[in-house]
């Protein structure tokens, strides 16, 4: 029978296929007296061995995503499975007290728990507890003769179907079997939503009772466009889906041709196209979509997953990570920007009247000099990974810039003094502030690189906050004014030899591109999803005749509908 | 039998990505090889017991091997200690 379930629409697509029910299954026992001990000792190490297996094969594909790093949790599930001691413990267990294996492993794990919880003055590793518990799992469901759904051991197209997704659920993802996701809780900025966005898969989330409804191997539809998923639909909802996946296949296929093509324009002119990225986990997709560096890195994850600041060398090891899985592409990693509408809760911040003019970003680091100088020291050690470049966000005034940079400075020469290997860094700034906009010529003087933050520099043009829905008209990335300020920084840059980026979603806007092109700007920074479609657009474009075209829409253009007409008058065929 | 004592300077210990490498490596020689931190000593072929000391920064520990590749199995941990800059 059809059962329809209505969730929120997380990523967009139509898609059909079998679920897999990502639940978690029954893994509880009792204890129970044995009598063949040597029955029950081949079970317990036949178990074992099925585990580390499994681990062996989630860190193969982990590696293949993440790098060696990424994956190097698994090598610690795996020299856990295969500690002496603990196996020891378990086997005398099994021999001593004559009990089945499943309470004798469970009861040697609880005992190195409570050893791990009891470390209360070395936070980091009473965590692991979590890795413990992912072993613990792993060879009780190889006991029980249950399986362990794994997203890492998927090896076939399914619709992922669970309770909600988690950051460490999604490193070993393997986007080819994956078709899309549906899950209990969540919202559109949850974390199994951004993950489908950046995977480019239909997502439903929100729907509360999924995994109650559905049966692993049962048919699903979901629809991420309009947030809905059909159990068992009928014959002619199912091929609807399907022809819509073949349409979808397509255009990802012809995309596709673009993954590995350098960006120029039809007469020549390259540019590089990146990926904007929040986290480690983002990796796969920026080298699926074919990103030539990383435009923009945000660190904010790393401060607002925890309830404290986290240590050094915790960013240290994400810097270095996503630093080294790229190189030798750029990866432009920005210094915390936190404050505005992104409180720490830790910080005890107070509350400001107008948060986006507040103590934000930049102002917030040099503010509290501590936490800047962890994170720059992490960046700094990071550089000898790979090619790192350093961006400080929100700058205003160029004392806020050279501040930033004499802290820079310090904490670079106190590290060479130390002689920890560095590599080359280059620091520049967002523009994103009409006052730096303005004085771009004076700034470029200083910084290595400008990137412009277009979401915030459009907002702060036209004094409109765009998530504020009785405001979001004003937010205009085509307005005449705000294209003079793009058009001044990248002058302002080139004039001072230094190059010019974007990292705002107007880098990926086909409106806007064109005219971009035009004014000169050097990279493109996006969500990895747009990139092969921009990569597209770019091939298309004559970059001969595009100057023009950005000249008459900074001299000549009134209003932001006058610029949308020019270029599509230019560019025939082109889309907003 | 070999001793030898090292000074911890990482910011968060013996983590655990340096704890599976001292594992790894101490697991390659037959020597009995320990970690001895405060009063307690684990062997060091067991992550479980390396991990649940909890070495933070600037602990002092000492490390034994005990067996026919001793001398090797020294050096080999002193080297990875160094290398993941656990310890000067």
């Amino acid at each position: 029978m059809t059962v329809n379930l209505k969730g929120i629409a997380a990523s967009d697509g139509l898609v059909c296929g079998r679920a897999y029910r990502l639940v978690e299954p029954d893994l509880s026992f009792q204890r129970q007296q044995v009598s063949n001990l040597d029955n029950e000792l081949e079970r317990f190490h036949q178990a074992l061995e099925a585990a580390v297996s499994d681990v062996e094969t989630i860190k193969m594909r982990a590696t293949k995503s993440l790098g060696t790093d990424g994956a190097q949790v698994f090598s610690t599930h795996i020299t856990m499975l295969q500690d002496p001691e603990l196996i020891g413990t378990v086997d005398q267990t099994i021999r001593k007290e004559e009990v089945n294996a499943e309470s004798a492993w469970a009861s040697a794990v609880a005992q190195y728990e409570t050893a791990l919880e009891k470390l209360t003055d070395n936070p980091y590793m009473q965590e692991r507890v979590t890795d413990l518990h992912d072993i613990n799992k792993r060879v009780l469901a190889h006991l029980l003769r249950v399986s362990l759904p794994d997203l890492a051991l998927i090896d076939q197209p399914v619709i992922v179907v669970t309770h909600d997704l988690i950051p460490s659920d999604t490193v070993s993802v393997n986007p080819q079997f994956i078709l899309g996701f549906v899950t209990d809780v969540g919202g559109r900025t949850s974390h199994s939503s951004i993950l489908a966005r950046s995977l480019n898969i239909p997502a439903v989330v929100g729907t509360q009772t999924v995994t109650q409804a559905v049966k692993s191997g049962d048919q699903l539809v979901i629809n991420g466009t309009q947030g809905t998923v059909t159990i068992e639909p009928d014959a002619a909802t199912w091929q609807m889906a399907q022809q819509a996946m073949a349409d979808r296949q397509a255009n990802l296929d012809h995309l596709a041709a673009f993954r590995n093509h350098k960006t120029t324009t039809k007469d020549g002119r390259g540019v590089t196209l990146a990926a904007n990225i929040g986290n480690a986990s983002d990796l796969p997709s920026v080298l699926h979509n074919g990103a030539e560096a990383v435009g923009l890195m945000r660190t904010e994850f790393l401060y607002m997953n925890g309830d404290k600041l986290p240590t050094e060398d915790e960013q240290f090891d994400v810097y270095r990570e996503v630093v080294k899985a790229l190189a030798p592409k750029t990866v432009v990693i920005r210094t915390l920007d936190i404050g505005g509408d992104k409180p720490l809760p830790y910080l005890h911040q107070h509350p400001e009247a107008n948060p986006f003019l507040g103590e934000r970003a930049i102002r917030q680091s040099l503010a509290h000099q501590q936490i800047f100088r962890s994170q720059l020291r992490a960046l700094l050690r990071a550089s000898a990974y790979g090619h790192l470049r350093i961006m400080f966000p929100m700058i205003a005034t160029l004392d806020e810039f050279r501040q930033a940079k004499a802290i820079y400075d310090d904490e670079r020469s106190k590290l060479t003094t130390k002689q920890v290997p560095l590599g080359e860094i280059k620091v520049g700034m967002m523009v994103e502030v009409p006052a730096a906009a303005m004085l771009a010529d004076r700034f470029a003087q200083e910084a290595d690189f400008m990137s412009i933050g277009t979401n915030d520099l459009i907002g702060y043009t036209l004094a409109a906050d765009r998530t504020n829905q009785d405001v979001a008209y004003l937010y205009q990335p085509y307005h005449p004014a705000v294209l003079r300020l793009i058009n001044q920084v990248i002058s302002a840059g080139h004039a001072a030899g230094i190059p010019v980026a974007m990292c705002g979603e107007m880098a990926g806007d086909p409106i806007a591109v064109p005219l971009l092109l035009g004014m000169g700007l050097d990279e493109f920074s996006m969500g990895a999803g747009t990139i092969l479609k921009t990569r597209e657009l770019i091939g298309q474009l004559t970059a001969a005749d595009l100057g023009a075209l950005a000249e008459t829409a900074l001299n000549s253009a009134s209003t932001s509908q006058e610029v949308v007409t020019m270029v599509q008058a230019a560019v025939p065929g082109i889309v907003s | 039998m070999e001793k030898r004592e090292f000074h911890v300077t990482a910011e968060t210990g013996i983590h655990a990505r340096p704890a599976t490498l001292l594992v790894q490596t101490a697991s390659k020689f037959s020597s009995e090889v320990s970690l001895q931190y405060q009063d307690k000593s684990v062997n060091l072929k067991s992550i479980m017991g390396v991990m649940s000391l909890g070495v933070g920064q600037n602990a002092e520990i000492t490390i034994t091997t005990d067996g026919e590749d001793e001398a090797d199995a020294m050096n080999a941990v002193a080297e990875t200690l160094k290398k993941e800059g656990l310890s000067d």
